[in-house]
């Protein structure tokens, strides 16, 4: 029993992981209706920028600073050359849009920064703590910290600000924000900025788990059925849904794995995704649009 | 002047809808078949086609498929690559397993394997759309590569995965040299091609469109949705299928699941995305492109550009470009290349004239 | 011209507890044209739905062509011969006008899907027969110049005669019309009517419209229908309708 904890925590905090990456997406989706696949190729170019900078010697909070700039540079050149002029067109030109978009970034990062694999090390000790009995890695709960930091920031700025109001009024009717004299270029860059910070986050501490390397991209796949499960359009459904994936696949490797044939940790997110979508389409936090004609 | 329709009058409609309606396209298409039979494996030699031509038609079938369920029935997915999968494990196993299956045969019947898990997958599609769907065809890619590695019955118990094509031996005659591999491969994306193109101008390719272009609407007039998705995921799969089954056995010879992997899956979709949704000679386009640009730009970063271009960038500035033309295409011109080609033609048909 | 083709007894219809449509009766006779009329968000549209089954009663029985329908899907409707058109056009934009036209012919397509797809069997002569009857709609519409045009890329009015024919080709017995002739022009109105009249005339359609324009209502229907607030307060010829004092107090408005 002890054990099957033990495996449930590692897991849930592995979940916050993918939360983080989530959270990205959710954001984007909100402001813009863009499903962004090049969120994991952003994750893996900030953290390979940070990284390169970092073994030039530069400081931590310089190479911090210099890295959110270039993120920021980034989604000034993506509502630039591309959302702008994509303006109105179905969703799912959107996404590819950014699968391509996702490629590009990907190319760029590693032509500019090689492709070797950077080790990350974020001075936080990952020595197993004994709490009640059960081992936690130490770094797993900092991410954890890092996470609920990162959700009281988003809350406050979409909730508080004026540029967070605007922002909301956005995501509920373009048109109407537009008569009312919102300017949906600025606040698409800053959604795609904010984004980018959220992925430099999740890319250091990915990158300080499993090294700073190409594999990080990949985990946009993870989120997928985080957002299916949480939700498009809710932070707290990308912290449940990431949760829930975590200690679900986690649970299925460890005590279902031995038996079907190791290595389902791969696809299991993706079936249990589509049980929920048979189950409760939009997710457990998303809301169902009724369709008219 | 060159092309046009002015002196065709067509009246009757089984003339209307013929394959090629006006008398120059009829002849321009038997020109290049009479070509791609007759004269191209007179004059290639064997790096083009083993290189080129044969990945180049494989992957326009393949394209084919995909467009079938994107283009036409407005299903996305990320998952062509595990269909492919299945038809080369598939046609493998059906020819292992059964003594004396024609080779053909087993082509089709790994077409119809895949058509079988396509189905599969494809059932969500009656309850959830869009960007949901793609969970459905990455679940059927990731799910279908995890099978074929780690059940070592669909490789014949080999330790990697691998399986490896039999002697092409169809009738008594050997298809193995490059030439017969590419005629091999030439005959069955001719006869699917246009199959395909008679399938989307019959009334099932209009229940395709139909709910594609708006699905509440055709529930109203009598349409039956769920059939109409399930055979749009049943025949998409059956072009992949058989082109899985052909990338392993006129193709690479040799190949394991992960041959099958999401970058395949992606390289399929930017084949008709470039190439043109809703189209079928796109994919042929589509699938000309993506093959000749690594070749033409590692051709010219070792002569033209030689010292410009970092051989080790190669990889790198192909992402790069792919990416790119794919936003562009997007933006610019979402019916991608076939649109060009037919609005050269359009232009062709008032030449000199401008309007 | 007596029999009723359609009856509706005590339809009500709510949305998560909001009433659109309260106890609702009424008779449609076979070949008549019936007008659905009232102010917006009186019920109209959401009545249509119910009859063609894209929204299900919660109480009330529908009694089309003497059989009772419950619990019917929208294609169920297509194939006991309803066939409409939308409020906010819902054609197929990416395809021709003819294959517009031609999916509206789906049921009555001969062959199956792999006879279609391989072009054998009953499909090659069943395509000709449809492509014949879909061009007479086309004609009998005169819409012939735009036949192999995308319909994205037509005009506002032209699509809507396009979605008329569309819901034509299907040959249907009773057909709904959800405000043919919004947005339209005088004269587009009255083409509009004309082809409406046409159809009723050569056809023998049994026809429920809803429009807002009242003089093109009057002169158009047999029958007209007044809903307010999803209730039923006029029903009769328009020479009856436009006498009743409810009906009148609802569009000017008097204090009861």
């Amino acid at each position: 029993m002890e054990f099957f904890f033990e495996v449930l925590l590692g897991g849930l905090l592995a979940g916050v992981m993918y939360s983080l990456v989530a959270i990205g997406f959710v954001l984007i989706y909100k402001a813009s209706g863009v499903f962004n696949f090049a969120q994991g190729s952003m994750v893996l170019f900030a953290a390979l920028t940070f990284v390169s900078l970092l073994e030039r010697g530069i400081p931590f909070w310089l190479t911090f600073g210099i890295t959110m700039l270039t993120m920021v540079v980034l989604a000034w050149a993506i509502e630039r050359f591309m959302l702008r002029k994509l303006v109105n067109r179905p969703p799912i030109t959107l996404f590819m849009a950014t699968l391509g978009l996702s490629y590009m970034i990907e190319g760029l990062a590693q032509a500019v920064w090689g492709a070797q694999v950077h080790g990350l090390e974020l001075g936080i000790s990952d020595e197993p703590l004994e709490l009640g009995g059960m081992l936690l890695s130490q770094f797993d709960i900092f991410a954890a910290g890092v996470a609920g930091v990162l959700v009281i920031f988003l809350s406050w700025l979409f909730n508080k600000t004026r540029t967070g109001i605007s922002l909301r009024a956005v995501a509920d009717d373009q048109l109407a924000a537009l008569a009312v004299g919102i300017k949906l270029q600025r606040i698409w860059l800053i959604v795609w900025a904010v984004a980018g910070f959220v992925g430099l986050v999740a890319g250091l501490l990915w990158g300080a788990r499993l090294g700073v390397q190409f594999s990080l991209s990949l985990v946009v796949l993870k989120a997928l059925p985080v957002l299916i499960i949480g939700g498009f359009t809710s932070i707290g459904g990308a912290i449940v849904g990431g949760l829930i994936i975590g200690a679900s696949e986690k649970l299925a490797e460890v005590f279902i794995g031995p038996i079907i044939g190791g290595g389902i940790e791969n696809w299991f997110p993706y079936v249990l995704a589509l049980v929920f979508l048979l189950v409760r389409p939009a997710g457990i936090f998303g809301e169902r649009a009724i369709e008219r004609v | 002047m060159l092309y046009r329709e002015s002196g065709q009058f067509i009246s009757d409609y089984r003339a209307d809808r013929r394959l090629f309606r006006l008398w120059q396209e009829r002849a321009g298409f038997y020109l290049l078949l009479v070509f791609a039979f007759a004269v191209v494996p007179f004059i290639a030699n064997d790096y083009w086609f083993s290189a080129i031509l044969v990945p180049f038609l494989v992957l326009s079938l393949a394209g084919l498929g995909l467009n079938l369920l994107t283009g036409y029935a407005g299903q996305l997915s990320l998952g062509s690559a595990a269909f492919m999968a299945v038809g080369a494990f598939a046609a493998y196993n059906f020819h292992l397993r059964i003594e004396g299956l024609p080779f053909l045969l087993s082509f089709i019947l790994g077409g119809v394997a895949a058509a079988g898990v396509g189905i599969l997958f494809g059932l969500p599609s009656l309850r959830i759309k869009g960007f949901y769907l793609l969970v459905s065809t990455l679940a059927a890619q990731f799910f279908v590569q995890w099978v074929l590695t780690s059940v070592g019955w669909f490789s014949n118990n080999n330790a990697s995965g691998v399986i490896t094509a039999p002697p092409l031996l169809i009738w008594g005659r050997d298809f193995s040299s490059p030439a017969g591999r590419y005629l091999l491969t030439l005959a069955v994306v001719v006869a699917l091609a246009l199959l395909a193109r008679n399938i989307v101008r019959s009334e099932l390719g209009r229940h395709w469109m139909a709910v594609r272009d708006m699905d509440t609407a055709a529930a109203v007039i009598g349409i039956p949705i769920l059939k109409t998705k399930l055979l749009a995921f049943a025949i998409s799969s059956f072009f992949l299928g058989v082109a899985g089954a052909l990338w392993a056995f006129t193709y690479l010879g040799t190949v394991e699941p992960h041959g099958f992997d999401l970058t395949r899956s992606f390289q399929i979709l930017f084949i008709i995305i470039i190439g043109g949704m809703g189209s079928i000679l796109g994919n042929f386009l589509g699938a000309a492109f993506i093959v000749l640009l690594p070749i033409l730009l590692s051709n010219l970063s070792g002569t033209v550009l030689a010292g410009l271009i970092d051989p080790g960038q190669l990889e790198n500035l192909q992402k790069i470009i792919f990416g790119g033309l794919i936003v562009f295409f997007l933006i610019k011109e979402p019916f991608g290349l076939a649109r060009l080609w037919q609005n050269f033609r359009e232009r062709s048909r008032i030449w000199p004239l401008r309007y | 011209m007596s029999s009723p083709l359609l009856e509706l007894s005590h339809i009500s219809l709510s949305f998560k507890g909001v009433k659109a449509i309260t106890d609702i009766s009424f008779a449609v006779n076979e070949g008549e044209i019936c007008a659905l009329i009232g102010p917006n968000g009186a019920g109209k549209s959401s009545l249509l739905n119910v009859i063609n089954g894209v929204y299900q009663p919660d109480i009330g029985d529908i009694i089309y062509a003497g059989t009772r329908l419950r619990r019917m899907q929208p294609h169920a409707a297509a194939r006991r011969g309803i066939a409409r058109t939308f409020q906010n056009i819902a054609l197929f934009k990416g395809m021709s006008v003819l294959d517009n036209v031609l999916t509206g012919r789906n049921l009555k397509v001969r062959g199956s899907w792999l006879e279609q797809a391989l072009h054998i069997g009953r499909a090659p002569g069943d395509e000709v027969i449809q492509r014949k009857r879909a061009e007479e709609i086309i004609d009998f519409l005169r819409i012939q110049p735009w036949r192999n045009s995308i319909v994205g890329t037509l005009p506002y009015g032209l699509q809507k005669r396009v979605e008329l024919a569309r819901a034509l080709a299907a040959e249907p017995r009773l057909l709904l019309l959800d405000e043919p002739m919004a947005g339209m022009n005088h004269e587009e109105k009255a083409d509009m009517s004309r082809f409406i009249l046409d159809t009723q005339r050569e056809f023998g359609t049994t026809i429920v419209l809803i429009e807002h324009d009242i003089g093109v209502v009057m002169n158009l229907s047999d029958h007209v229908v007044v809903l307010d607030y999803g209730k039923k307060i006029g029903d009769g010829t328009p020479q009856e309708v436009r006498e009743n004092p409810d009906v009148i107090a609802a569009y000017l408005g008097t204090s009861h």
